[in-house]
């Protein structure tokens, strides 16, 4: 009876591994690649995703500054004020700034545009080109960041950025955010949330806030998935990247300027 | 003769003395786990405590190339976990650096003369979730799912 019960068990278990097997082989290109995860990343990332943002600067508000805010806040740009005896002047220049809000005026027509520059995530980032250290990085997922660790403080890379994207920590920081570690010394961008990239958010602090106020200027997702609303949205209106002309192939494009 | 036995007395008294001052450090050490946290629960720490006492910056300084560069977060040699587990709750209820000269990496860094800098940028208390609480607010008010997100889940 015994050994007749041991038969059957190993033939199912032969059974039922095959099919599993087969219907992992079939599932999983599928479900691997597009889906999003919930718990804290424990694979490394792949350039299977390239995060981008799509920013329609006709929906852009003037004097709306709901993105900035929610980046500062987000990655704790906060923390930081003006030193004493600093110039308000000098400190607008000096101050960590991941999103900045600009007004373009065309002077022949008068027509106004806004929009939020940030970094712009290029596939050949020139930033990474001139860093002595190798602390300016591309991630598989084509997030441009800076790893602190290894960066000197040498500002090469702001130096080299054609969008003004990068600043530099002057000062000491006290009461850092688990999420984002920031110190004096170092040079930091917008890296399109990276935290809520590994913990498995869907969008981004700028594109939450951005759709709260109504305004729904920005989107968020894969750009090398055909299916993601940002890669319906690029095919369907017409988009540029600034500075085209440096064929950094940003992963930030802009449409209606 | 006796001046010989008088410096062999003073040399182990002050070996003794020396032994003495690592144990209680040790002791003090012991009860820099947080209550109710997860290393509370357990024996050790992530690994036996005596590679966690020799070789907890290796660990640290690899798990660190991971995570910024291969984006991994859930893995136990995070710093951030560290922090979960060993600050301590000052008398005002509120958590106190871990970094202090009496706290869990502080005492004894300040022993070992060895200087941390791991906390010129990271956050010497658990200091906030994977997203912040304004952008969950902001999520929930644009009618955007939060995938996994939220305020709860501890960072490691």
């Amino acid at each position: 009876m015994n050994h007749h019960e041991d038969k059957i068990d190993g033939e199912r278990r032969a059974f039922f591994g095959v099919a599993a097997g087969v219907s992992a082989g079939l599932v999983a290109p599928g479900v691997v690649l597009h889906a999003v995860s919930a718990a804290p990343r424990s694979e490394p990332v792949t350039d299977a995703v390239r995060w981008g943002l799509l920013i329609d600067t006709t929906k852009c508000a003037d004097g709306c500054r709901a993105c900035v805010d929610a980046c500062d806040q987000e990655n704790g740009l906060d923390l930081q004020s003006k030193p004493e005896g600093q110039s308000e002047a000098e400190w607008d220049r000096q101050k960590s700034v991941w999103i900045r809000k600009v007004k373009l005026q065309d002077n022949q027509t008068g027509r106004v545009t806004n929009l939020p520059l940030m970094c712009q995530h290029c596939e050949h980032p020139p930033c990474v080109d001139v860093c002595p250290t190798g602390a300016s990085f591309k991630r598989a997922d084509g997030i441009v960041m800076v790893d602190r660790h290894t960066c000197i403080g040498c500002r090469y890379c702001m130096m080299a950025c054609p969008y003004k994207a990068r600043s530099f920590i002057h000062e000491t920081i006290h009461g850092q955010l688990t999420r984002v570690p920031r110190g004096k010394g170092c040079v930091e961008s917008c890296n399109l949330c990276v935290h809520r990239r590994d913990f498995g958010t869907a969008s981004t602090a700028c594109v939450d806030a951005c759709a709260a106020e109504g305004h729904n200027a920005l989107t968020f997702g894969d750009l090398n998935d055909p299916e993601s609303p940002i890669s319906q949205a690029l095919k369907a209106m017409p988009s540029r990247q600034i500075r085209e002309d440096l064929a950094l192939n940003t992963g930030v494009r802009y449409s209606g300027i | 003769m006796a001046k010989a036995v008088v410096r062999a007395g003073l040399v182990v008294v002050s070996l003794v003395w020396a032994l003495a001052a690592q144990a209680v450090l040790a002791a003090d050490l012991g009860s820099f786990v947080k209550e109710g946290s997860k290393a509370a629960g357990l024996s050790a720490c992530v690994e036996p405590t005596e590679i966690m006492r020799r070789d907890h910056m290796e660990l640290i300084e690899h798990q660190r190339d991971e995570t910024v560069h291969g984006g991994i977060r859930g893995t136990k040699h995070s710093l951030a976990g560290c922090i979960d587990c060993h600050v301590s709750t000052g008398s005002d209820g509120q958590a106190v650096p871990a970094n202090g000269p009496d706290q869990f990496c502080g005492a004894c860094h300040a022993f070992a003369a060895v200087t941390v800098n791991c906390f010129d940028c990271h956050a010497s208390v658990p200091n906030g979730g994977p997203v912040s609480e304004s952008g969950v607010a902001a999520h929930q008010t644009a009618g955007i799912a939060v995938a996994g997100g939220g305020p709860a889940v501890k960072g490691q």
